[in-house]
């Protein structure tokens, strides 16, 4: 009896202490969350604030607004120019995940077809140069671009180096590894049938490869074109490293020169920053399943 | 590439049926695989696949014999042996920093960064009313552009005259003295702090989206078992959560060691690399890529860096491995 009389302490015990740790949980996340969420918060606030007002405010940046207004970002959008900027990086990130996505969407059917061994081996030189930092190959890299000859109609100067051309290369050439492994781990588990059906009705490997295995990958290249917009909008290296001129650069890179101009006045220097950080934000937003499955589908198989 | 004809596989036969059946079906699907179906597959494997190898491979391989040599990008390329290497351990003063704030780049994502993520997803795992909302806020950082990170931190840690957010407050609520007022991303004793909280802002992100990914993937049996056995939240995690999720624990260690190792873009911004923020990344462009022309000494610091990067991708690589053998 004793017994029963214990449980049933323990039952109120353990349901207070449950829902004591509840709280504290709240707790915890809340104020973890602030403080992740606070630079973010605190550079919205910065370019709503006309710069004026800080400098004059005994506080400086501490202090409490008289006016919001947008006036930081129609001044970085005029004489930034951020259209320019933003076209260029439209320029280099589409191309370069249409191009990733068909090269690499080809290259996992196509070693799918071959004996095992060579599957992997052509997976594992595509997954360990994926892995490698890119300042590895930097140097010579630019050497090779410098001494690349590009006919006119892709490039203004006759070699790789300084061109949009290189930037898509380089950028497809990077990203095929993962999307490649990606989508070879997503075809494997698409029905053989389907395909060995199209075979015996005599079907071409690329009437295979466009009618019948494309379609069904549509999830997975849905997602990885999701994750490369933002990988490669938000690329830094190669952008500032491969673009000799400051006016062919995408916008991430031209923040940087920007940043030299507007340096004093840091309300211009947030109301940037946001404006080049929106796009992605709001392509993680709206399509936040396709991006989380995205890296989901490239870590879960390893 | 493609110095031998590829062994294009037919599909495996289908078991059922006669000997005598299974044979004929065999070389109809070898006949299915004519020699245009294999021109255009050795072109869809061969083509990228030479692209990456000259673009990647063959410029990690030009990086290392550049590395014996003294090449200044405008005369005649010479030999040097292991100068580089001996110039870069002796006497080049910013070498061992570098290796320094690489360490410590490694160490407090090692040690803070990585295990907060996992921490966030072991939290957020469970239901929770808003667990997308707190998901959402710790995620965004990850989708900012490293560059946009970097000049986030900058407005917060600029300078008391360059009205930077931290200094400002400090002052402002009377616990620092304005004469004294810390200049945070100047000072070279401190500044690599900095720029660690601010590149870890984005990586805990990262690693909690890695992991709740693997936890969501974890058979919901093995807890029930586990709450059955009379094991509570944290024994479940450590002796049956954590041992199966293996798979995705080997991604996570080799996506903290790659990221310490790419670190660049943040340190580049600040301060182009310089005055307490020497990375080994920006030690290769900042010699090589600049007026100073140290190919040989820059592509030297290149290969250090690809042989520190080949203990995290062999890890990775043995691991897919011995899934795919599987």
């Amino acid at each position: 009896m004793s017994a029963v009389v214990l449980a049933g302490q323990r039952t109120t015990h353990n349901r207070t202490q449950r829902r004591l740790s509840r709280v504290a949980l709240y707790i915890f996340l809340t104020a973890l969350a602030i403080i992740f969420a606070w630079p973010l918060l605190y550079t919205v606030y910065t370019s709503l604030r006309p710069f004026g007002e800080i400098v004059n405010n005994a506080n400086g940046a501490f202090s409490t607004p008289a006016t919001l207004n947008l006036n930081n970002f129609i001044t970085f959008w005029n004489s930034a120019d951020y259209p320019h900027f933003f076209w260029n990086t439209m320029v280099i990130t589409l191309p370069a995940i249409v191009l990733t996505l068909w090269v690499s969407s080809m290259l996992a059917f196509a070693i799918s077809r071959f004996s095992w061994r060579f599957n992997l081996l052509v997976l594992m030189i595509f997954t360990a140069g994926n892995l490698l930092p890119p300042q590895v190959i930097i140097v010579p890299l630019y050497r090779l671009y410098n001494l690349l000859p590009v006919p006119a109609p892709f490039s203004d100067n006759g070699i790789m180096y300084d061109q949009v051309l290189g930037l898509i290369l380089i950028h497809a050439t990077f990203q095929t590894g993962f999307c490649t492994f990606v989508l070879s781990n997503y075809m494997k588990t698409l029905s053989k049938e389907l395909v060995e059906a199209a075979m015996i009705d005599g079907a071409g490997i690329f009437t295979i490869y466009s009618r019948v295995v494309m379609p069904l990958v549509r999830p997975a290249l849905a997602a990885l074109g999701t994750l490369l917009f933002v990988w490669i909008y938000n690329d830094f290296f190669w952008s500032v490293m491969l673009f000799k001129s400051g006016d062919k650069r995408p916008i991430t890179a031209a923040l940087n020169n920007l940043s030299g101009t507007f340096f004093t006045d840091p309300t211009l220097v947030a109301a940037g920053s946001l404006m080049a950080a929106i796009p992605t934000v709001v392509i993680y937003l709206l399509l936040q399943r396709y991006f989380i499955s995205g890296l989901t589908l490239g870590s879960a198989k390893g | 590439m493609s110095q031998s004809e590829p062994k294009a596989l037919a599909p495996a036969p289908a078991s059922a049926g006669a000997g005598a059946l299974a044979t004929k079906k065999r070389k109809r699907h070898y006949s299915v695989l004519n020699r245009r179906d294999k021109v255009l597959l050795s072109l869809m494997v061969g083509v990228p696949l030479a692209v990456f190898l000259l673009l990647i491979w063959a410029m990690t391989l030009v990086s290392i014999v550049l590395s014996f040599t003294n090449w200044d990008g405008v005369n005649p390329i010479a030999f040097v042996g292991i100068d580089n290497y001996t110039q870069l351990f002796t006497t080049y003063p910013f070498f061992w920093p570098a290796v320094a704030h690489n360490i410590m780049w490694l160490l407090f994502f090692v040690c803070l960064a990585t295990p907060m993520g996992i921490l966030l997803a072991v939290l957020l795992d469970r239901p929770l009313r808003g667990s997308a909302v707190y998901q959402s806020i710790f995620f965004i950082p990850v989708v900012l552009s490293l560059a946009v990170v970097g000049f986030i931190w900058k407005l917060q840690y600029l300078p008391l005259a360059g009205n930077g957010f931290i200094d400002s407050a400090f002052v402002a609520l009377g616990w620092m003295d304005p004469k004294h007022a810390v200049n945070w991303l100047g000072d070279p004793s401190i500044n690599i702090w900095a720029v660690l909280v601010a590149a870890s802002w984005r990586h805990v992100g990262y690693i909690m989206v890695l992991y709740l990914a693997g936890l969501k993937s974890v058979d919901p049996s093995l807890r029930e078992a586990a709450a059955i056995d009379g094991a509570n939240e944290s024994q479940t995690f450590i002796h049956v959560v954590f041992p199966v999720m293996a798979p995705i624990n080997v991604v996570i260690v080799v996506v903290t060691v790659i990221e310490s190792l790419r670190a660049f873009d943040i340190a580049y911004i600040i301060n182009h690399g310089k005055n307490g923020l020497e990375l080994l990344s920006i030690l290769i462009t900042n010699s090589a890529l600049s007026e100073a022309g140290l190919i040989g000494f820059g592509s030297a610091v290149a290969v250090i860096l690809l042989t520190i990067s080949l203990v995290p991708i062999v890890l990775y690589l043995s691991r897919v491995m011995r899934s795919e053998s599987q």
